[in-house]
């Protein structure tokens, strides 16, 4: 479940790729919902400068350890700094924004 | 009373710093490590090496019981600068790692400490309290024990109000500081389908993890010996009914100030020792080597003892730790040692670092397990000459079996020891006061005497000893010349007998001889006249002759 995109020259924001890990649980209507509000706003906003891997906890329960996952689903934003984890179904789209550092 | 309820979570609650994630690590360790029961270890506050290293102190190798999959630890972090909340979301992401821990070493037990951290990190508390609650399903349908810590609330057990998820089990731990001297304690606050102890447990953190004591035995249903031991003092051993004290059972040995009460103390730890059987003998006044030279004054070889190992002192100061500390100490040394016999010198000390009551209460405690373990106790105590009732300061004159007073017995200038018996527990003892005397050779008991003006000990008494052995011998001369003087009048008597004897002798003599002569007299007069008839007779052949003749 990898989905990477090319570098965009055309966006006005700094050029920075986006790293992101997102651990769901199985497809819970909740895991189900948060990836599609994700790619949504990941299409819209950092378009070809990201990378996104979606990974189902349940069947890797050692990196949920090492990642110190605890609620989910948890996206964890691992570049650029600072690191952030954003937690929920992504559906509050202006904290999303703010999590991920496109908008302050 | 017989562990937690297993398969079930139970709730651990206190201030911090009240040795929570100690007992829930203890929990975990000894699991593993005593019963076989790997456990899970979920830490939402220390970082598993902080954990590490805190509770290395305490001899426990979570390191190594790591690698043999014994235990797992989890350090769970929400750090709420990193965390943004976009919406809906759940706690799955712990639920699989616990679910993964759990399977992966086949845990029985589970920690999860402290939970509440939870809340700190994350705001949306229906969230919370559902995932929560569905964590406890998720822990008792897993069928593990699990232990859930939670910080004290200012109303509520938890802040968070955690104790209305956990129904099964509630244990409160507090730290308290009385007299700048800490003491743990526990309590049961609930504890579904089983008969608890509601009191109040103190219990201690030291090099050997957390031990509980309970305060009192629930029951006073101990076993009782009939056996008795000596004293030491042959002499007290005939006051108690020629026998000493009963095996397993508690003497007191009360008194002022230097009336001997350590001597006593001390002959009965001789005594057991040369019956070759154990005495651990704790001394909160003198350190050993005192006692041992001390005892050597009266004729008395501790270090011999020492030596071979039948005698073990535990010196210790009263002010070194709190009362509890000191029972835990107690404890562990009798069940290190095994003693048979167990001497506490004295405890009027331990009143320094605890109210009346308190010391009572341990010292109930000691009783208690001591009568449990059949192990025989003397306390010695220090009474207060100021004090006019009979009761020692600690007030455990009602709970000992045996009870010894030495008094001092102030007359003509000087100061003298009284002994005697306020009680002995089903003894048919002596009532008699004795005077306790400290010789060379050890202690003795001397009856007092008992005259007109009192009670006499000391050199009154040596004085009156003195005067009673001269009157003797005053007395056994007089007798002696009454007997002499019976001795010569019988001699007079008897010779008085023997004259009127030898007088009665002569005067049947001179009767006697009358009586012969008359009879010889007689006789004689008889043959003449027999004669003279025979003559006549001679005369009849001429009767006519004679006839004429005699007319």
């Amino acid at each position: 479940m990898e989905e990477s995109g090319q570098l965009n020259p055309h966006t006005q924001l700094v050029d920075e790729h986006y790293t992101l890990r997102l651990f769901i649980a199985g497809s819970s209507p909740i895991s189900v919902r948060a990836v599609t509000n994700l790619r949504v706003i990941c299409e819209e906003f950092l378009q070809n400068r990201y990378t996104l891997e979606v990974i189902d906890a349940h069947q890797q329960p050692l990196l949920v350890r090492d990642e110190n996952v605890t609620a989910m689903p948890m996206l964890i934003k691992k570049t650029p700094s600072p690191k952030k984890r954003l937690i929920g179904d992504f559906s509050d789209r202006e904290r999303v924004l703010i999590g991920l550092g496109i908008k302050y | 009373m017989g562990g937690l309820p297993s398969g079930r979570p139970t709730l651990i609650c206190g201030e911090a710093g009240s040795g929570k994630t100690l007992f829930s690590i203890e929990f975990i360790v000894k699991g593993a490590l005593n019963y076989g029961e790997p456990g899970v270890f979920m830490a939402f506050e220390e970082k598993a090496d902080e954990l590490k290293t805190n509770v290395a102190s305490l001899g426990f190798d979570l390191e190594k019981l790591e690698s043999d999959k014994k235990i797992r630890i989890d350090y769970v972090h929400i750090d709420r600068a990193e965390i943004e909340e976009t919406g809906e979301y759940d706690l799955e992401g712990l639920f699989i790692r616990l679910g993964y821990a759990i399977d992966s070493i086949g845990a029985k037990r589970v920690v999860l400490d402290t939970i509440e951290n939870l809340f700190s990190g994350l705001k949306n508390e229906g969230i919370l309290r559902a995932e929560i609650r569905r964590l406890f399903q998720f822990l008792k349908s897993k069928g593990v024990t699990a232990i859930i810590t939670g910080e004290r609330g200012e109303k509520s057990l938890t802040r968070q109000g955690l104790e209305e998820y956990v129904s099964d089990c509630v244990i409160l731990l507090d730290h308290r500081i009385i007299n700048q001297i800490s003491t743990r304690r526990l309590r049961i606050v609930k504890y579904r389908g089983s008969v608890h102890g509601t009191n109040e447990y103190p219990f201690l953190i030291d090099d050997e993890g957390i031990s509980v004591l309970p305060v009192t035995s629930l029951e006073l249903n101990k076993d009782v010996s009939s056996d008795s031991i000596s004293s030491g003092v042959p002499a007290l051993d005939q006051m108690l009914g020629n026998a000493g004290f009963y095996r397993g059972s508690s003497i007191l040995a009360s008194g002022t100030a230097g009336t001997g009460k350590t001597r006593i103390a001390a002959s009965f730890a001789n005594a057991t020792c040369l019956r070759k059987e154990k005495c651990l003998f704790f001394a909160f006044e003198e350190s050993p080597k005192q006692i041992i030279r001390n005892m050597r004054s009266i004729g008395m070889d501790l270090q011999k003892h020492v030596d071979k190992g039948y005698l073990e002192f535990y010196a210790s100061r009263p002010t070194l730790f709190g009362l509890e500390m000191h029972l835990v100490a107690i404890h562990k040394a009798i069940r290190k040692f095994k003693p048979d016999v167990v001497i506490l010198d004295p405890i009027t000390n331990l009143i320094t670092i605890g109210s009346v009551s308190e010391v009572k209460t341990m010292l109930v405690r000691l009783i208690d397990f001591l009568q449990t373990e059949q192990i025989t106790v003397m306390f010695t105590a220090l009474t207060l000459n100021n004090i006019v009732n009979e009761q020692t300061d600690e007030g455990v004159s009602s709970l000992v079996d045996a009870w010894l007073l030495i008094r001092d017995i102030e007359n003509n200038g000087e100061r003298n020891r009284g002994l005697y018996i306020m009680k002995s527990r089903g003894m048919k003892h002596s009532n008699q006061i004795r005077e306790f005397v400290i010789t060379d050779n050890g202690l003795d008991l001397v009856d007092v005497f008992l005259t007109e003006e009192g009670v006499l000990t000391g050199s009154a008494r040596e004085a009156r000893l003195l005067l009673e052995q001269t009157g003797e011998i005053i007395h056994e001369q007089a007798i002696s010349r009454k007997d002499r003087e019976l001795i010569r009048k019988r001699k007079v008597l008897e010779s008085k007998i023997d004259s009127l004897r030898s007088e009665f002798e002569s005067a049947e003599e001179e009767l006697n001889k009358v009586y012969v002569e008359e009879a010889l007299k007689k006789q004689i007069m008889g043959d003449t006249l027999s004669k003279m008839t025979d003559l006549r007779r001679a005369d009849v052949s001429k009767p006519i002759k004679s006839k004429k003749k005699s007319r």
